[in-house]
């Protein structure tokens, strides 16, 4: 589809984001949408492939390649590329409840895979989703669809983060009446606290899904933790299904000297309490990073979060520690297409921090010994460094890699605020305990992918609850396919279950 | 016992299969003189044809051999008297041949059954005879079934008229014993070869030869006959058969009738109403028409003498059942025209290839099909002989007697009749039955076409109001598209470009999904259904190319009584084709004529009250109560869809009702009108017409197509897209039933051309009544389920996915669409494995691939080997390096995959003592020396296809095995084209063609159009190169085992069986999905059905189509396979990632694409392949071990060492039965069950080995001249071949100096005379010529020319045959005289001078020049896309005969033109003294303007640009290149569809 030799005769671009200097002195987004016109070139780069790996969502060696959802991405680049927005956004649809979010914070596994990705740059696939959805919300498509009849079943479900709300927006749409529980003042999960308002606005983007849903008939109740302020037995008693979706919001810490010290912050604190800021809470929380050296440890996206979060706040200094190696430039020979590309990434933090300070924040190779502290005015154990050592990864006799220290390579580095933004290590344990919900061996809540079903009757669990911490794209496609099974378990199916073999 | 040993149907055999073909001659004396010199001469004849017959396993025992004469009189009454008996007066007693049990109490028991009915139906038995045989000679397995033969003699009544009266008491007399037997215990224990008052047949399971000395009566002196006609069997088993042996009781047939099952489902449904003053109440008696055992000769004989004997004359019967071509016929008389038309009303054609002789014994005639696809040439004496035959030369007569020497034409009839002593040419003839009736005033009174039907509705447009049109429009439309399974693949991939381009849609790369039976998704009631085709025994035909043999017409109403024609019998509604638009319907459904009476049916079930058995149950009692009440239009409609209202699968409904009228009696009384949602591409109508549709309505494709343009999909106004739809898929059902070569809508309607699999055998006997479904499978309940699923996606489930269609993804891959082997995991792993040489991820990827026990795709998918419980140790199998030489690569043309993947593939094959495949693109000569390093990028097979591109001696000689591509998995039946812009100079030079400038492979091989046709290609290619193996390509469908077995009684060495999954460039999707069948079905029948011919020691059998593993290898070799192809997978490992868009030149890896850009991005070497084929090989090793074998020839033929396994509880794959798979035939125990003797291939009795090579051994060792004289005759087949390839290993493509060899022949000269002959070799022939003549013809001259001592007209007399020059690529020839049909056929560079010829000439010429100084017959320069010919348009009628879609007419121009014309005829008289040649240049001024001038404006343009890039400076490949990118935009005239 698309332009048979669209791909020869057109290179790839992305829009335009808003320039780093520009956008570090707001809280808006910094990302900008195609021209139309721009967008429908870049949809004729797609090449109908007979098979598209971009929709593949298959897994290797553990990375994603392709989209965990499936999208639709030949049929909807080529309908980009005709100019037919409207039938574009009804196939994107189909297989994502919320483009609007992947549009945005997604890592877009689909362009590591794309088959122009061959022998060219990929196709702009994650650009084109924003853009379907985007003028489809402009032009007053997307509306509230309320089904046309009513099941007479009823789920829960607990967790409001993309799987929760995925699951809860297509279970609502087969009819069934839906209530999400969130603990936290704010529905959305890590989509509300966890991403920060410049990739993801909370008021324009996710409130704008939300009060559609409602519209729809989804119920919200914030502020109520099951297995805490409710039992999940009084859950099951009251809706014919639960679907478990609290995410895995245990946070890896840093086991060195000096953690207890004032101005050692976990990264998702420091995210969420910003976010209350900009929206105008009452916020004891705030943690600024004004005027503060600032040390963030951790490479992934949410380490660069918080290195675009602080330089917002007015940071003196941004590094950013990274223990693995800084990937190359290009593929390696043992990292070959289809596979999820290890290259360098310089993203929307790191190029604000080139603009401010000159240089790219992070430190490759670097791990933390130990956090120095100095006592304040008030006595407390504040934070004044950092000292750290490079290493280089070795293999033990079992073949395991181990970080090897280099000698002579200790340094410190001055900090006041030392944000830790060093992954998750699974849910949390409260509800698991009071359910006596079953665990897999990496403390997630046991449920096979596909039937979803935890030890418990009428419990299903889905997203990173399930799985483990996971990108967004992955807990949408969770919410939709625990759905799918809540659905069976609860009603006629739908579709082919009656005789097939698929889930 | 029974005189055939026919095996019982048995696994996957049957003996309905069976196939025959042959040589056949008439011998005849004008006037009527009887003489014993006419049975002597028409033996001679059959002696000389004997090469066009076969012997099975046993050199002598021949497939039949007989003769059909007049009475002899003389001879009985002799033999009579010497019993003490006399005969009555000739004429008033009847002589029957029949065969008879030797048993002598069962003859004695039968031959009291007969006594009685012909004593009861008033006639007198006079006595019996029994004939004398010698059965010395004849070969054991016939011996073992030979029955006793007797003549009966019958005497008349005294009512009864001598002639015709008494003929019909005998038949029905014959008809009685038949029945009465066949329902008796002696069923099959009795034959009636004739039994006539007027023929006699003498036949048996004989060679030619054997004949005469087995009935010694033929060589008695009193054995007088004026009129002999002979025939010489092919049969494609070796099971002998006494009474197949022709002639029938009637006719000889060379051909077979492609549309057999429809006719006889026809001809049974006619019965019902058959009335007939003749027969009276007799005619109960003569049911069925068509005795079930015969053959489909016999069954046509049957039919014929029906016919003749209940009012019409023989001629009429033929025309009725062989009608000319008419439909698209402008110039025909208009009288024979009404006459055509008028009989296709009450009777469809009986298509397929077919010259037929017959005779009552007093008329004797020959007629050819509409396709002309036989041969069949006739010469007249001047002592009043005709002598016709397959060939020329069959018979020694001395030039100068012979005063006319002819060909039957295509369509045409020659009729002779002895007793006015003439021979009644074809327009007299057909004027004078035309005339008979006014069958123009009965047409003009009774038939109705539908545009005047139209012209009398004014108001179209609120008509289709009425119909509901509109309300398809709203939102619903989508939940009624999925209703009907519609996906968005459908919209985007087959509605839309049918609607924009007008044509089927193609598509690339092979279909590897599952088989519906396996898939879980709800699939269509269609995609059950496999196409069939033609391949060898009958060939596809071009339905574009050669348009004007095809028709689409339908009729609508009830059919008349056949036996008593009158003006009513035609009164029914015409139609163009069977679409009919909505307000078409409208029409019809409102039709107020006398006559007509239309009634709805509606095909729905709602869910809740009843099943879909129930509904069609009520449905068929409905119909028959409506026909009760006088309806004769059904129309069968499932509009109103609804929540609960779930639609009836159309072809269900359709086949059902069709079948149930059929068994009632009633189906010729109504028409079948169907007003459905469900169909939409060509298959889905293709299949319901094949199973008795007479018109369609697919309402929701054109509510679809309405949508489509209305969002903008589409830009083109609504009507627009409609036409463009309809054309599309008109001309796509054309096309399918091209490909099993029937020509006509009419025949093929009913003709159920399909294999069904996956179908339970109650559901076909209910519904689709003789359909092969062989491993069973879903019931009606599952047909219910699906068409549940279906519904519920529409109107149950979540909104957006409600309504919005399913991807689909039959074409492309979806995650959640339709299961593929490929998919993006398995595609990665094997590229990693064979780029790393990594085994551990080529393991992965195996267990993929086998593991599917959650995805079902493929028949081995459910097949077990049965593994020892320890496998023996590896070092004990055979080690890989052997296995691989069993490997080869597929057909893949250079053209088709760039240079860089083309060689890499050969590289790696050559390095692995495999075998790459060049394909139909002909390979660059450079590469058949190695490179430095040692690598050989010379493919080790050369495929020898329909184009013949590339083909000559130099090419042939280059091989290790040669292929001849007789079909190919994904399409077959199809021939192919290369457009233009794909056409790079490279390629053309590769090829021999020009650049820029499309390429057609027509659907046939034009020298192959059955099987004694193939053994000679065979031959042909033998000679070529002794030392190469001949593999012949077939693809897998029903049936193909007794084709192999055929394949292998012509010498084939090698038979490859593929899948229908394999691989293309480009093919109309039509085709990759739903024709042809897995090679499981096909490679187990063929293997099952060669053991039980004793054949299958002699051939070496091969398979491929999606192979991907170890166990798929294993499996394949338990079935019987010996050597195995992969093209796919070795694709992939060089870098293919299944784009599919192969046929666009935009493959973004360089694999499939010639663009120099797309080139550079080719990533693949050598050793990826080769690690892929020893990975392959090391996982064949493993299983082997597993299984306990420890070499490759111990497995093949054990499937007692597989099992389906039948533990998967899948849903519909639950029903499927692999027994008939797993079946091994009795005798494969004692038998060898693989190759294990070389082919006989006889060439030591060739001229070239027995004379040509001694006698020029000097002048090819040296290049000395020398000049010999020689005689020949037909008998001598592919003369100088041999002795080309000589010249040509010695010199290469450059051959000798001009005239170095010159051999002068005298004779007629055998088939393929002077094939591939190269540089340096004249030939001369004095005499004529038979079919093929310069076949492939590589660079030498051929002059042929008549005999001193003819006295007849050079240039009104046929001197070579047909299929002359076909795929020639350099030469020079001179004929003085006629050719026959398609002379030139894709000459692609000799330079030719002829006198006139048949239809089709130059048909896809590439190259070359061809001067024709007489008359050409129709359809000249169809599908010529190079070369020039140049026509003497002496009669100015030449603008009507030539096919003007791709080429321009013109004068000659002054210079260049008339200069090189002049100089041919020059050359022309100087090497042949032609009177012609002398007396156009003897007034050259005055008919130099009569010469046309016929060039392809493609190559003209081509040409004109390239030498003005020359004469701007360029160098010729610069040149070349850019007047190849010049025109690459231009629009290409060559289309496939």
């Amino acid at each position: 589809m698309g332009k048979a030799t669209g791909f020869m005769e057109y290179q790839r671009e992305v829009p335009k984001e808003r320039p780093p200097e520009e956008r570090i002195k707001d809280w808006k987004e910094f990302k900008n949408k195609f021209s139309e016109e721009a967008a429908k070139i870049q949809g004729a780069r797609c090449m109908e492939c007979g098979i598209p790996f971009c929709h593949s969502g298959l897994e290797i060696g553990g990375m994603v390649s392709g989209c965990p959802v499936n999208n639709l991405i030949p049929e909807w680049n080529d309908l980009i590329y005709k100019g037919k927005w409207e039938e574009a956004v009804k196939r994107l649809l189909k297989t994502n409840n919320f483009p609007e979010f992947t549009g945005r914070v997604c890592p877009a596994p689909c362009e590591g895979s794309c088959t122009v990705g061959l022998n060219d740059p990929a196709v702009t696939i994650k650009a084109n989703e924003y853009q379907i959805i985007e003028k489809a919300f402009a032009e007053g498509w997307i509306q509230p669809e309320p089904p046309e009849e009513r099941s007479g079943k009823s789920a829960a479900v607990v967790g409001s983060g993309p799987a929760g709300l995925a699951a809860a927006d297509q279970l609502n749409k087969l009819g069934h009446k839906v209530m999400v529980y969130e603990r936290q003042d704010r529905i959305g999960g890590l989509l509300v606290y966890g991403i920060p308002n410049m990739k993801l606005d909370k008021k324009e983007v996710l409130q704008r899904r939300l009060q559609i849903m409602e519209a729809e008939g989804v119920e919200f109740i914030t502020g109520t933790e099951i297995g805490k302020d409710l039992s999940l037995e009084e859950l099951q008693q009251g809706f014919d299904a639960v679907v478990l979706s609290g995410g895995a919001t245990r946070p890896r810490d840093l086991e060195v000297p000096g953690r207890e010290a004032e101005g050692v912050y976990f990264a998702v604190d420091f995210l969420k309490a910003n976010t209350k800021q900009i929206l105008g809470d009452q916020n004891e929380d705030y943690i600024s990073a004004e005027d503060k050296d600032v040390i963030v440890i951790g490479g992934g996206d949410t380490g660069t979060d918080c290195v675009a979060t602080a330089i917002r706040q007015g940071a003196k200094t941004v590094n950013q520690f990274e223990i693995m190696p800084k990937s190359p430039d290009e593929r390696q020979a043992d990292n070959p297409w289809p596979e999820w590309p290890k290259t360098l990434k310089t993203d929307y933090g790191q190029e604000e921090a080139i603009e401010i300070f000159g240089s790219d924040p992070r430190e490759f190779l670097i791990m933390t010994k130990e956090i120095l502290t100095e006592e304040n005015d008030s006595g407390q154990k504040v934070v004044s460094g950092v000292k750290t050592v490079k290493i280089s990864w070795a293999k033990d006799e079992n073949g395991n890699f181990y970080p090897e220290e280099q000698d002579g390579t200790e340094k410190v580095w001055p900090a006041d605020l030392i944000l830790i933004a060093m992954g998750f290590l699974g849910p949390e344990a409260t509800l698991i305990e009071e359910a006596g919900l079953e665990q897999d061996g990496r403390s997630n809540v046991k449920a096979e992918y596909g039937d979803f079903k935890t030890n418990l009757e009428g419990v299903f669990a889905a997203g990173d609850m399930r799985r483990g911490q996971s990108l967004v794209v992955n807990a949408i496609d969770e919410g939709r396919k625990a759905a799918k099974a809540v659905d069976q378990y609860v009603h006629v199916p739908f579709t082919e279950p009656i005789y097939g073999k698929n889930n | 016992m029974t005189f055939t040993k026919m095996p019982e149907k048995q696994g996957l055999y049957s003996p309905e299969f069976e196939h025959d073909a042959c040589g056949m001659g008439i011998v005849s004396h004008i006037k009527g003189r009887k003489s014993h010199q006419i049975v002597e001469q028409a033996l001679e004849v059959l002696v000389n044809l004997s090469h066009r017959g076969a012997s099975g396993s046993e050199e002598n025992t021949g497939d039949g051999a007989g003769i059909l004469i007049q009475l002899p009189d003389n001879f009985l009454r002799q033999q009579m008297e010497s019993e003490g008996v006399l005969l009555p007066e000739k004429g008033d007693y009847g002589a029957g041949m029949v065969f008879l049990p030797q048993d002598q109490k069962k003859r004695a028991e039968i031959k009291e059954i007969i006594e009685n009915i012909v004593s009861t139906e008033g006639q007198k038995l006079i006595g019996w005879r029994k004939v004398p045989v010698n059965a010395a000679e004849i070969g054991k397995s016939a011996l073992e079934v030979m029955p006793d033969f007797y003549q009966i003699f019958i005497e008349k009544s005294e009512n009864l008229e001598a002639g015709i009266d008494f003929e019909r008491k005998l038949y029905l007399i014959r008809k009685k014993i038949e029945n009465k037997i066949r329902s008796s215990k002696y069923q099959g224990e009795l034959y009636f070869a004739s039994l006539s008052s007027r023929t006699l047949v003498y036949k048996g399971m004989l060679t030619p030869e054997q004949m005469e000395c087995f009935f010694p009566d033929l060589s008695e002196p009193e054995m007088e006959s004026a009129i002999a006609l002979v025939h010489s069997r092919f049969s494609t088993n070796t099971f002998p058969s006494w009474e197949r042996a022709h002639p029938n009781r009637y006719l000889i047939h060379n051909g077979e009738i492609n549309t057999m099952l429809g006719n006889q489902n026809w001809m049974r449904a006619r019965e019902g109403i058959f009335a007939s003053d003749i027969f009276s109440d007799d005619l109960k008696e003569l049911l069925p028409v068509i005795a079930p055992e015969g053959s489909d000769s016999a069954r046509f004989d049957n039919v014929l003498e029906f016919l003749a004997l209940s009012g019409r004359s023989l001629a009429h019967s033929i025309m009725m059942m062989i009608p000319e071509p008419w439909e698209h016929n402008e110039e025909m008389e208009s009288k024979k025209r009404d006459f055509y038309h008028y009989h296709s009303t009450l009777m469809e054609a009986w298509d397929g290839p077919a010259a037929m002789a017959f005779t009552d014994g007093c008329q004797v005639g020959a007629v050819l099909d509409r396709n002309g696809l036989r041969p069949s040439r006739y010469y007249l004496t001047d002592d009043d002989l005709l002598i016709l035959s397959s060939e020329v030369g069959v018979l020694e007569l001395p030039e100068e007697k012979v005063i006319s020497k002819q060909r039957l034409e295509p369509g045409k009839m020659l009729l002779l009749d002895t007793a006015e002593g003439r021979i009644i040419n074809d327009e007299e003839l057909k004027a004078e039955i035309a005339a008979a009736e006014p069958y123009g005033q009965w047409l003009a009174d009774e038939l109705i076409e539908l545009k005047d039907l139209k012209a009398k509705q004014d108001n179209l447009e609120s008509s289709a109001q009425v119909s509901g049109i509109k309300d398809l429009q709203s939102a619903e439309l989508v939940k009624v598209q999925k209703s009907f399974g519609y996906s968005y693949e459908d919209l985007q991939k087959i509605l839309i470009p049918m609607a924009r381009d007008g044509v089927d849609p193609i598509g690339s790369m092979g279909n590897d999904t599952s088989l519906a039976v396996l898939s879980d998704q709800p699939q269509l009631l269609y995609n059950y259904f496999k196409q069939r085709f033609a391949q060898v025994t009958n060939p596809p035909i071009d339905s574009i190319r050669e348009k004007l043999i095809t028709a689409s017409n339908t009729f609508l109403g009830s059919e008349g009584n056949l036996l008593q024609p009158k003006a009513e019998s035609c009164r029914q509604l015409e139609l163009e084709h069977p679409l009919l638009k909505n307000e078409e319907l409208e029409l019809i459904k409102n039709l107020d004529q006398p006559g007509f009476k239309t009634a709805a049916l509606e095909i729905i079930f709602d869910q809740e009250k009843e099943s879909l058995e129930e509904r069609l149950q009520d449905l068929f009692k409905e119909a028959e109560k409506l026909i009760a009440a006088g309806v004769n239009i059904f129309i069968l409609s499932d509009r109103g869809v609804n929540g609960s209202k779930v639609a009836v699968p159309a072809l269900l409904a359709v086949s059902g009702l069709h079948h149930y009228l059929i068994q009632k009696g009633l189906r010729t009384e109504v028409s079948l009108v169907l007003e459905s949602g469900e169909p939409r591409e060509v298959h889905h109508f293709a299949t319901l017409i094949g199973y008795g549709l007479d018109a369609v309505n697919p309402y929701l494709a054109y509510a679809t197509l309405d949508k489509l343009v209305e969002v903008g999909d589409l830009e083109l106004a609504q009507k627009e897209a409609q036409k463009q739809y309809i054309k599309a898929a008109v001309k796509g059902v054309v096309k399918v039933m091209a490909k099993m070569g029937i020509s006509t809508v009419q025949s093929y309607r009913g003709a159920q051309i399909f294999e069904a699999i996956g179908i339970s055998e109650a559901v076909i006997d209910k519904y689709f009544c003789r359909t092969a479904s062989r491993i069973g499978g879903i019931g009606i309940e599952e047909i219910e389920k699906e068409s549940i699923m279906r519904h519920d996606s529409a109107f149950k489930g979540v909104r957006v996915e409600k309504e919005t269609l399913d991807s689909g993804g039959n074409f492309s891959w979806r995650k959640d669409g339709e299961e593929h082997l490929y998919d993006p995991e398995t595609i990665y792993l094997l590229q990693r494995a064979v780029r790393e040489d990594n085994y551990q991820l080529f393991k992965e990827y195996r267990a993929k691939i086998n593991n599917q026990s959650t995805k079902m795709l493929t028949l081995r998918g459910l097949l077990e080997p049965d593994y020892q419980p320890e496998p023996i140790p590896l070092e004990e199998v055979e080690p890989a390096a052997e296995i691989m030489k069993r490997f080869k690569t597929g057909a893949m043309s250079y053209g088709s995959i760039s240079q860089e993947a083309h060689e890499a593939l050969a590289i790696a094959m050559n390095r692995i003592g495999g075998k790459s495949n060049t394909g139909e693109g002909g390979e660059n000569p450079e590469r058949f020396t190695p490179d430095q390093n040692g690598d050989l990028r010379s493919s080790a097979i050369k495929q020898v296809a329909s184009g013949r591109f590339g083909v000559n001696s130099h090419y042939l000689v280059n091989a290790q095995e040669i292929q001849i591509k007789m079909a190919q998995g994904a399409k077959p039946g199809e021939g192919g084209q290369l457009p233009g812009k794909k056409v790079y100079p490279w390629i053309a030079e590769t090829r021999g063609t020009t650049p820029g400038v499309g390429l057609i492979s027509p659907p046939p091989h034009h020298d192959i159009y059955s099987i004694e046709d193939l053994a000679q290609l065979i031959h042909d290619l033998k000679n070529a190169n002794r030392e190469a193996r001949i593999n012949v390509k077939l693809v897998s469908e029903v049936g193909v085992g007794t084709v192999a077995a055929g394949v292998a009684k012509g010498k084939a060495d090698v038979i490859l069986i593929s899948g229908y999954d394999g691989g293309t460039g480009a093919s109309p999707r039509t085709s990759i999905r739903h024709a042809g069948l897995p090679w499981e079905l096909g490679l187990a029948e063929t293997h099952q059905t060669l053991v039980l011919n004793d054949l299958r020691d002699r051939v070496t059998l091969e398979t491929d189509g999606k192979i991907m593993t170890g166990k798929d290898l294993a499996v394949a070799a338990m079935l019987g396979a010996e050597e195995f192809g992969f093209a796919t997978t070795p694709l992939v490992a060089l870098g293919c990632v299944m784009m599919r868009v192969c046929s666009k030149n935009t493959c973004p890896v360089g694999v499939a694409t010639q663009d120099p850009e797309l080139r550079k991005k080719f990533q693949g070497k050598p050793e990826h392949v080769v690690n892929f084929m020893r990975f392959m090989a090391e996982d064949f090793r493993r299983e082997l071990a597993a299984l306990g074998f420890s070499s490759v020839n111990e497995l093949v033929g054990r499937v007692d060492k597989l099992k389906q396994d039948k533990t998967r509880d899948h849903w519909k794959a639950k029903g499927l039965d692999y027994a008939n798979i797993l079946y091994q035939p009795e005798i494969a125990k004692e038998k060898a069950v693989y190759c294990q003797q070389k082919q006989e291939h006889g060439l030591e009795k060739s001229l070239d080995l027995r004379e040509l090579l001694e006698l020029t051994k000097e002048a090819v060792e040296n290049g000395i001249q020398l000049e010999k004289d020689l005689k020949i005759k037909n008998t001598d087949r592919v003369v100088g071949t041999i002795l080309g390839s000589e010249i040509t290993k010695s010199y290469g493509a450059e051959g000798l100096k001009e005239d170095t060899i010159q051999l002068n022949f005298s004779g007629s000269a055998g088939q393929s005379f002077a094939a591939f002959l190269p540089k340096g070799v004249t030939f001369r022939l004095k005499g004529d010529s038979n079919d093929y003549l310069g076949k492939g013809l590589s660079g030498a001259k051929i002059i042929v020319e008549k005999s001193e001592s003819s006295k007849f007209k050079a240039e009104e007399n046929i001197i070579i045959g047909n299929v002359a020059f076909f795929g020639a690529t350099s030469g020079d020839a001179y004929i003085e005289g006629k050719a026959g049909e398609r002379f030139c056929v894709r000459n692609s560079g000799v330079n030719a001078v002829v006198e006139g010829l048949g239809d089709h000439g130059c048909e896809y010429m590439t190259g070359g020049q061809v001067v024709v100084l007489g008359q050409v017959g129709r359809n000249f320069a169809a599908g010529m896309t190079g070369g020039t010919a140049y026509v003497f348009d002496l009669e100015n009628d030449f603008k009507d005969k030539v096919n003007q879609e791709m080429v321009e007419l013109d004068y000659l121009t002054e210079t260049e033109d008339e200069a090189l014309v002049k100089e041919m005829i020059k050359e022309h008289l100087k090497y042949t003294g032609s009177d012609r040649a002398a007396e156009i240049l003897n007034n050259w001024q005055d008919y130099k303007a009569k010469f046309i001038r016929v060039m392809p404006r493609d190559y003209q343009r081509m040409i004109t640009a390239i030498a003005d890039f020359e004469s701007q400076g360029l160098e010729k490949d610069a040149a070349l290149m850019r007047a190849f990118e010049e025109n690459v935009h231009d629009k290409a005239r060559v289309s496939g569809n």
